[in-house]
C-alpha cells in the first residue's frame, strides 16, 4: 500500500493512503477529541467534535472521516479549531438532559469526560430538551430519550452487528431521535435484550432495568434465604468496575465480598454449566445416533434464543431443549438443594450475577416455574453488582479470598470457558469425547474455537465419526448459520451460538467500555482461570456426579426432563 | 388488518418490486393508493415484511419525508411551506385563512376527509411566495381571497 506523508501541527508523520487524519495523528500521539466515533464501529462523522483545520480548505474538517493525502497541513490546536469544538459541544449539551448527579453514566461518561477535557464552563444556549418520557416496558432495557446525544453507535450495534434492527433513526433534522417503530416499547418489537446497545452509548441514555433494590430489601429480610450464583464471565470483569485491568481474574474476592454482603450461600453457575455439558451432551449424542434434528444449536444464551424465536421459529428444533446454566439453577436450588438442606422453597430467593441483560428477561419467562415457583427470583448485571459494592463501601480488592459454597459451587474449568465465545463447544468435545470413545482425551484445548472472532469451525475426529463443529458469535454470524441451514447448506452436527459479539465476556450487562480490545483480555483471563484448575472437563465434576446419584439419577431421566429441560416459543407474530 | 388493504398492499409490493431497496418506490404508492393519502400501521407492517426491511427502518423512513404521512389526512393535502422566504412574505397570513376558511388547525383533518393541514419546508416556489401545494399542483403569490377561491374551486368539482 502508498504511504502518504502529512504535517501534523508542525510534524510530519508518514503512514499509508487512506487513514484518516484522526489516524495519523494519534501516531504522533496528538489527542483529537471524538465523540461519535467508536474504535470497533464505522465512522459515522455525525458529531464534529474531532474537527480541525487543513491548509487550503476553508471549512473545518471532521479528521475521524478526512482521508490524509500527500502534503496536507494540518492544525490541531489553533484558537479557531478550539472555539468550534466548544460551540459543537454547547450545541450538543443543549439538548442534553445534564442531571449528571443521579446518572448511572456520571464518572463514566464521554460526554461528561469530553466536557471537561475541553473546560466547558456555563452554556450560553437555551436548553431543548426532548421530554419523551422514559421506555422500560420490559424486564432488561431502559432508554431515556432526553440523554441521547444521537451518534447512531447503538443502531449500528443492532442492525449490523446483531441484524435485529429494534431501534432506527426517526423523523427529521431537529426532531430526529432515535427510537422503536411506531412508538412501541422493546417488549413489542423483535429487540432481543442482548444490551449491546448499552455497552456502545457514550452517555446514560440506555442502561438496564436496574433490580439492586430488590436484592437489598431480600438480603434484610429474615425470613428469605438468599443464594446466589455467579455466572462465569463475571470473575473475569468485575475488576474493571475498581479500576483493575481486563481480564484480572477475582472469582475468590468476588466471593468474599458477595458473602460479606450478606448472601446466605454464595454458588456458581459454573456448577450448572457442567451440568448442562452433561445433559446437552448426551441430547447431542442421542440426536446423533437417533436420527434427530441437525445441527444441533446450542441454547445458554437468551438473546439467541428470543432471537431464533423472533425470526427464524421454523428452525426452532434444532434449538437444544437444555435450559440455560442460570435457569437449571434455579430449579435446582428450589428443589436439590432446599430438599438437602432442609429449607423451604417458598422461603428461597435465588439472585443471579451475569454479565447480560437478557437473562433478567430469560428468568422471568412464564414456563421458567419448574420448581413450583419462579426459578430465579432477580439478575443483576456486572454492573449492578459493582454499584452493590461500592453503595456497601467494602472494599472488595483487599478482602482474603473465599471459597464457593458447596455443592452448588463445585466447577470445572470446562465450566468456567463457558464465559467466551466457543467455550460452550469446547467443554462439550471435551465430555462428549470420552463419553464416546472411553478414552482418555489428551489435547483437551480447542485453541481454534477460540477467540472473537464471529465465526468459527472445526472438525473433531470422535471414534469412527468426524464431528463438523461451528462457533458463532454476534447474531450477524448466527444469521449466517440460521441462512445455511435453511438453504440445507449447513453439514454441520453441532454448533455453539452466542448472541453477544466476544461470547458472555461481551455481554450487555459488562462493565463499559468493552471494546474488542478489552474483550480479547477478558477471553485471555477466562482461559487462564481454566488452565488453573485441575478438573478441567464436565464429567469428572465430583458435585454433579453426587446430584446424579442422589437426585437426578441420570442425564436425559424423567426428573432432568422436568427440571432441566425446557421448550421455545414461536413470537414471529 | 383489513385483507383488501393487504391484498392491496401485496400487489403494489409485486408491481414495484419486493427488494429493501425498493422501500421508499412501495411507500409512495401505498400511500397514493390511499383515499386518505396516509400508510397505515397494519399496512407499514406489510411492507416491512414483503421487503425484508425492518419496521424500524420502515418507520424511520415514512418517518422521515414530509411527503409520507402515517396519519390520516385529506384527499386534498394542503401543504403550506414555512421556509425563510414564504415566511417574510407574510405566509402566516395565509395559513390563518386556510385555517378560518376549513375550520382546522394545522396538522388536523376537515370532518368531511375533503382537506388537512400541514407544515412542510421549501416546495421551490419561493419566486411566488407566499406558496402552498395542494397535492401535487404549486399555488402561488397568494392572498386571503385566493385562499378562498380555491377552496371554494375544489370543493365545487367535488360536489
Amino acid at each position: 500500500m502508498n504511504k502518504v506523508t502529512i504535517n501534523i501541527d508542525g510534524r510530519d508523520i508518514t503512514v499509508k493512503d487512506g487513514a484518516t487524519i484522526l489516524e495519523a495523528a494519534k501516531e504522533l500521539n496528538i489527542q483529537i477529541p471524538t465523540l461519535c466515533y467508536h474504535p470497533d464501529q464505522s465512522i459515522k462523522g455525525s458529531c464534529r467534535v474531532c474537527t480541525v483545520e487543513v491548509e487550503g480548505i476553508e471549512n473545518l474538517q471532521a479528521s475521524c472521516c478526512t482521508l490524509v493525502r500527500d502534503g496536507m497541513k494540518v492544525r490541531t490546536n489553533t484558537k479557531r479549531v478550539r472555539d468550534a469544538r466548544k460551540k459543537v459541544l454547547e450545541l450538543i449539551i443543549a439538548s442534553h438532559n445534564d442531571n449528571c448527579l443521579a446518572c448511572v453514566r456520571s464518572e463514566n461518561c464521554e460526554l461528561q469526560a469530553l466536557s471537561k477535557e475541553l473546560s466547558m464552563k456555563e452554556t450560553r444556549l437555551e436548553k431543548i430538551v426532548s421530554n419523551v418520557s422514559i421506555q422500560d416496558d420490559n424486564p432488561s432495557i431502559v432508554r431515556d430519550s432526553s440523554k441521547c446525544i444521537k451518534c447512531g453507535r447503538c443502531i449500528e450495534v443492532c442492525h449490523d452487528v446483531q441484524g435485529v434492527g429494534a431501534i432506527y433513526n426517526l423523523n427529521r433534522s431537529f426532531n430526529m431521535e432515535i427510537g422503536t417503530p411506531l412508538g412501541k416499547d422493546l417488549s413489542e418489537i423483535s429487540c432481543v435484550y442482548c444490551g449491546q446497545c448499552i455497552n456502545v452509548c457514550p452517555v446514560g441514555a440506555i442502561y438496564e432495568k436496574t433490580d439492586i433494590d430488590r436484592v437489598w430489601k431480600a438480603l434484610e429480610d429474615e425470613g428469605k434465604h438468599v443464594v446466589v450464583q455467579v455466572a462465569p464471565a463475571v470473575r473475569v470483569s468485575i475488576g474493571e468496575e475498581f479500576g483493575m485491568p481486563p481480564g484480572s481474574i477475582l472469582t475468590k474476592k468476588m466471593v468474599a465480598v458477595l458473602r460479606a454482603l450478606g448472601f446466605n450461600k454464595v454458588f456458581d453457575t459454573d456448577f450448572t454449566a457442567d451440568l448442562t455439558i452433561l445433559e446437552e451432551g448426551n441430547e447431542f449424542l442421542h440426536r446423533l445416533n437417533g436420527g434427530g434434528t441437525l445441527p444441533m444449536f446450542t441454547s445458554c444464551s437468551p438473546g439467541w434464543v428470543r432471537y431464533i424465536e423472533n425470526f427464524y421459529p421454523e428452525l426452532l428444533d434444532h434449538v437444544s431443549s437444555c435450559k440455560s446454566p442460570q435457569q437449571m439453577f434455579g430449579a435446582l436450588a428450589k428443589t436439590y438443594y432446599a430438599e438437602k438442606e432442609n429449607v423451604d422453597p417458598k422461603d428461597i430467593v435465588v439472585v443471579s450475577i451475569m454479565p447480560c441483560t437478557a437473562k433478567k428477561a430469560e428468568a422471568a419467562r412464564d414456563e421458567m416455574i419448574d420448581s413450583g415457583y419462579q426459578d430465579v427470583d432477580i439478575v443483576l448485571t456486572t454492573r449492578e453488582l459493582g454499584r452493590m459494592i461500592k453503595e456497601s463501601g467494602i472494599d472488595m480488592i483487599s478482602l482474603p479470598e473465599e471459597e464457593f459454597d458447596e455443592p452448588l459451587g463445585i466447577s470445572t474449568g470446562a465450566a468456567v470457558i463457558f464465559g467466551a465465545s466457543g467455550g460452550v463447544m469446547e467443554a462439550a468435545l471435551r465430555t462428549v469425547y470420552e463419553v464416546v470413545t472411553g478414552e482418555e482425551l489428551e489435547n483437551i484445548d480447542f485453541v481454534n474455537l477460540r477467540g472473537i472472532e464471529g465465526f468459527k469451525e472445526a472438525v473433531v475426529k470422535v471414534g469412527d465419526l468426524d464431528v463438523k463443529v461451528a462457533v458463532v458469535n454476534s447474531l450477524m454470524s448466527a444469521k449466517k448459520v440460521l441462512d445455511m441451514v435453511k438453504e440445507g447448506k449447513a453439514d454441520y452436527h453441532f454448533v455453539e451460538v452466542m448472541c453477544c459479539p466476544g461470547g458472555c465476556i461481551g455481554g450487555g450487562g459488562q462493565p463499559i467500555p468493552g471494546t474488542n480490545e478489552i474483550k480479547r483480555k477478558r477471553v485471555e483471563g477466562i482461559y487462564n482461570a481454566d488452565k488453573k484448575l485441575a478438573l478441567r472437563k464436565s464429567h469428572e465434576n465430583p458435585a454433579v456426579k453426587v446430584l446424579y446419584e442422589e437426585f437426578l439419577e441420570k442425564p436425559l431421566g424423567e426428573k432432568s426432563h422436568h427440571l432441566l429441560h425446557t421448550h421455545y416459543v414461536d413470537r414471529s407474530n | 388488518m383489513c385483507i383488501v388493504l393487504e391484498d392491496k398492499t401485496m400487489e403494489i409490493i409485486d408491481n414495484v418490486g419486493n427488494t429493501p431497496d425498493k422501500l421508499l418506490e412501495v411507500l409512495i404508492a401505498v400511500q397514493e393508493s390511499s383515499e386518505e393519502n396516509y400508510i397505515s400501521e397494519e399496512q407499514l407492517v406489510s411492507v416491512s415484511k414483503g421487503l425484508g426491511v425492518t419496521l424500524s427502518k420502515a418507520y424511520g423512513v415514512a418517518t422521515f419525508y414530509s411527503m409520507l404521512s402515517l396519519k390520516q389526512r385529506g384527499k386534498y393535502v394542503i401543504q403550506l411551506c414555512n421556509s425563510a422566504p414564504c415566511y417574510v412574505n407574510k405566509a402566516f397570513e395565509i395559513i390563518r385563512a386556510f385555517e378560518e376558511n376549513l375550520g382546522i388547525k394545522v396538522g388536523e383533518v376537515t370532518d368531511d376527509g375533503l382537506f388537512s393541514l400541514e407544515f412542510v419546508s421549501c416546495i421551490g416556489a419561493c419566486h411566488m411566495a407566499p406558496a402552498v401545494k395542494i397535492n401535487d399542483e404549486v399555488f402561488g403569490n397568494l392572498d386571503r381571497f385566493k385562499v378562498k377561491s380555491i377552496l371554494e374551486e375544489i370543493i365545487r368539482r367535488e360536489r
